[in-house]
């Protein structure tokens, strides 16, 4: 439905405070994590020190039989993932797109698009590809559930140290990285729906009942998701640059053996 | 931009003693600069008004002042000033806001100052004012609540059932979210794109236990819910604090993508039946638990 044509007041003054904190911080974060995402999967091939293995390449698929990096094999579920996660697609679509970069800010693309017609004609939204693949999200999810399973896997082999039972900084660290992508994937929206929130009555089976715990409990985490997508991202760059720094003998590794 | 000086008050414009507001408490001794934007459909500009500030004033306070003391006719909306009527939405230094609900000391942009102007995603009735009659016309077209038959209210629903859709009655119908929404404010999409405003209600209406209409082709279609981006600027403007995008959205989203874009969903609803139907023919008969995991057809409805 059609409204009547508005008229931008003439004269009005757009945002006064610093909104473009927010895009910046963004666009500055994701583009060192993309950077250094290539970086490590791409021209560095060394996937573990002694029992750490990292982040970028569990599950290790094919490791020293192929000749490119084993994680370019699996990145792609992650990327996937991430890409379609409702809280990064804000993130991006304000940061990368500016489709709006900031709330109540005018877009430049819009002005571009209305000028000559009067009706935005560019601006497609979600409706068109690419970004109508944002609706596969949940698939990617099952994928990143499977992978949290294999980094939990992996966080136990991390206490193996020469064989023997022990504790270096680097369990710490693999610990911390596999609960904090758990958190932020068991927060997911997508998961939110499937557990529960797809239900249409919680009261009207035993089954739509324990859904609903369930479903309050991801809810909780769910308030609290974009906290998890950044820690995450930050705890796979810390691992992973751990590693890389004991393989190069940076330093040693600060262990405890049993 | 020029922009005029602030305007004298010159005595053709000074109100009869009358209607002048007097006040003591809680009166400062400092101004502040509330800039208002004037005009109509055809063009406007800012005015500067020096109005005295009074402790715990908020813009609509401020507004009134200048109504009483310098501009009587300066047109502004507003009803109940306590946040709960949605009338006086406006934006304060560019953000959508109550101006009810905003302070003036808190609302001071980086010199102190305060631009009140009208929403941006409305035509202009006439300073402050804007025509919001276009949302109620959405409104209209959304199908109303459709109970199954022969279940009539008074309806007794476990609260369990009422978690979700208690938030969404919270919704005063300011519009904020309306005017902050890019898909109608920049790209003006009003032709394709409800707003967040009616997805609320939309969901208020899909995820009541007791409705049984199917909205979802309405969603995809006329309601446009793909033109959202998820860039959430209408939950951070609610006045009600609605996680619009989180709680409604979303979901609708998501509702929207099992049907339509989840072929594992899509051959579980095919292939269920077949068991269900199998134990059905060998089964006692007897009252069973149903588990309503997808609403079902909805009823024939009278037209209109």
């Amino acid at each position: 439905m059609a409204a009547p044509a508005r008229a931008v007041p003439a004269g009005a003054l757009g945002r006064l405070d610093r909104w473009w904190i927010y895009p910046a911080n963004v666009a500055l974060w994701l583009t060192l994590f993309g950077a250094y995402s290539f970086w490590t999967i791409v021209f560095f091939h060394k996937d573990s020190y002694h029992q750490y293995l990292s982040p970028f390449y569990s599950p290790l698929i094919a490791g020293g039989r192929i000749p490119v990096s084993p994680a370019l094999l699996i990145f792609w579920i992650p990327l996937g993932f991430r890409a379609t996660c409702y809280y990064y697609r804000k993130a991006y679509y304000r940061a990368f797109f500016q489709d709006p970069p900031g709330c109540a800010v005018r877009e430049p693309r819009a002005l571009a698009a209305l000028a000559p017609t009067g009706r935005g004609r560019l601006y497609r939204g979600e409706t068109r590809l690419p970004f109508i693949l944002s609706n596969l999200h949940r698939f990617f999810l099952y994928l990143a559930i499977v992978f949290v399973v294999i980094f939990a896997i992996d966080s136990v082999d991390a206490f193996s140290y020469h064989g023997h039972l022990g504790i270096g900084l680097g369990t710490g660290l693999i610990l911390v990285n596999t609960v904090a992508l758990g958190l932020y994937t068991f927060s997911c929206h997508s998961l939110r729906h499937l557990i529960g929130g797809g239900l249409p009555c919680f009261s009207c089976s035993r089954a739509a009942r324990s859904r609903f715990q369930l479903w309050r409990l991801t809810s909780w985490l769910n308030l609290r998701h974009s906290v998890f997508a950044w820690v995450s991202l930050t705890t796979v760059v810390l691992t992973d640059l751990y590693i890389h720094l004991l393989q190069y003998g940076v330093f040693a590794d600060p262990h405890l053996g049993f | 931009m020029t922009l005029a000086p602030p305007a004298p008050a010159t005595a053709a414009e000074e109100p009869p003693q009358s209607l002048r507001i007097t006040y003591d408490d809680g009166l400062t001794d400092r101004t502040a600069t509330v800039r208002v934007w004037r005009g109509d459909g055809t063009g406007g500009r800012l005015v500067d008004y020096a109005v005295p500030l009074q402790e715990g004033m908020v813009v609509l306070d401020a507004i009134h002042w200048i109504q009483a003391n310098r501009a009587p006719d300066l047109a502004c909306r507003w009803n109940c000033k306590a946040g709960k009527c949605g009338s006086c939405s406006a934006e304060v230094n560019g953000r959508p806001r109550l101006l009810c609900k905003t302070r003036v000391e808190d609302a001071g942009g980086p010199d102190g100052q305060v631009v009140v102007q009208p929403m941006q995603s409305f035509p202009i009735v006439r300073d402050l004012v804007t025509d919001v009659s276009w949302n109620y016309e959405v409104n209209a077209t959304i199908p109303p609540f459709t109970p199954a038959a022969g279940d009539a209210a008074p309806f007794v629903i476990p609260e369990a059932d009422l978690v979700r859709v208690e938030e969404y009655r919270r919704c005063i119908e300011c519009f904020l979210c309306q005017d902050v929404c890019h898909v109608l404010r920049e790209h003006r999409a009003t032709d394709r794109f409800v707003g967040p405003r009616f997805l609320v209600r939309i969901a208020s209406l899909e995820l009541h236990p007791k409705d049984t209409r199917d909205r979802l082709p309405l969603l995809r279609a006329e309601a446009g819910i793909g033109y959202c981006n998820i860039t959430k600027c209408c939950t951070e403007v609610c006045p009600e604090h609605i996680k619009i995008t989180d709680n409604a959205i979303i979901p609708l989203k998501e509702r929207v993508a099992d049907r339509e874009f989840d072929p594992i969903r899509a051959l579980w609803r095919r292939l269920r039946p077949l068991p269900m139907a199998a134990w059905a023919a060998v089964a006692p008969q007897g009252p069973a638990e149903e588990d309503p995991a997808e609403k079902g057809a909805p009823p024939e409805l009278p037209p209109g």
